[in-house]
């Protein structure tokens, strides 16, 4: 049963435990060096801490909205499977900010409860199988959109190029709920970001 | 009417509809961009990564209900006009440093539209408070 593979946040624990994946640990590869660097290091890495943060609320509000999505019974089989996937990538994407940020020396930022969620994206009005991939495809653009704005305010290039990383993947969501709602392609190039 | 009185009225009326759509044009272009660079984290009646913006025009910084601001934030003391806004908007870092916000809009007209559309915005009644 896929549904059941829509791990909530609170079974995951992932602020304490998680194992960091393969990009995580190439991301972190070089944070010691940057620690060390130079005097303004620390002002930097204080800057790129603040924007991991809002990054990782971001993605923790976007494995919630998959929760909410699944749990709403809405959500079928080959949309379910797909849902599940892109929650997958969610929590890899959290995984690689938390570990950042904690390489960092900051905190990362908790996931709110899941009825805060619900609050905030309006979880009450989704009453189709399209509601929760309208729900979905906004919040990917939106990611989209966020990952593509921070990169330039990144103080550590290696960061930035996670978040253009992160960018893609958040695109390739958005592109693929776009596809399953019957939407065209975005007239003209380069539609994301301004 | 002298013709000369009723040629001013008329340029008159025409100037005020130009102007009212520049403006309304202005507004439609601010939400667009709105939801393009600031809608990844915020809503106007929501809080999400970014506090909720409805009522932001006008108010004191850091006293969306409910959000957690940063303390560089909360303590600035700034209020929100255009003035205010658009300094943020150029560069929240360099404006409020310590603030949290890694979104920057580099376009100044960009940024006098997005104004534009949370003044509009902050003027209506929020549809789920």
């Amino acid at each position: 049963m896929r549904k059941a593979e829509l791990i909530t946040p609170s079974r995951r624990g992932f602020l304490g435990t998680a194992a960091l994946s393969a990009a995580a640990v190439a991301l972190l590869a070089g944070r010691d060096a940057l620690a060390a660097s130079h005097a303004g290091g620390q002002m930097a890495s204080s800057q790129d801490v603040n924007i991991l943060n809002v990054a990782l609320g971001l993605e923790h509000e976007g494995i919630n909205a998959y929760t909410l999505g699944a749990q709403s019974g809405l959500l079928q089989k080959p949309v379910l499977d797909v849902a599940v996937r892109f929650q997958a990538d969610h929590k890899e994407h959290a995984d690689t900010l938390i570990g950042a940020i904690r390489k960092l020396g900051g905190k990362p930022v908790e996931a709110k409860s899941l009825a805060e969620y619900a609050k905030a994206l309006r979880a009450d009005t989704l009453k189709s199988q399209n509601d929760v991939l309208e729900l979905a495809a906004r919040l990917e653009l939106g990611a989209t959109n966020a990952y593509i704005g921070v990169i330039p305010s990144f103080k550590d290039s290696g960061l930035a190029k996670v978040a253009a990383r992160l960018a893609a993947d958040e695109t390739m969501h958005w592109t693929l709920l776009n596809n399953a709602l019957g939407k065209p392609l975005p007239a003209g190039g380069m539609p994301f970001g301004a | 009417m002298p013709r000369a009185l009723l040629t001013a009225c008329a340029l008159t009326l025409a100037q005020a509809g130009f102007f009212s759509q520049a403006v309304a044009a202005d507004v439609a272009h601010g939400k667009q961009i709105y939801e393009t660079i600031c809608g990844g984290c915020h809503t106007m009646d929501a809080n999400r990564a970014g506090p909720a913006h409805r009522g932001v025009y006008g108010r004191k910084a850091g006293l969306a209900p409910g959000f957690n601001y940063s303390p560089a934030l909360k303590n600035s003391g700034v209020v929100w006009n255009e003035k205010t806004l658009d300094r943020w908007l150029k560069d929240p870092e360099a404006f409020i440093p310590g603030q949290i916000m890694g979104i920057q809009v580099d376009d100044a007209k960009d940024r006098a539209d997005v104004i534009q559309y949370l003044k509009e915005e902050s003027r209506k009644e929020g549809s789920r408070r």
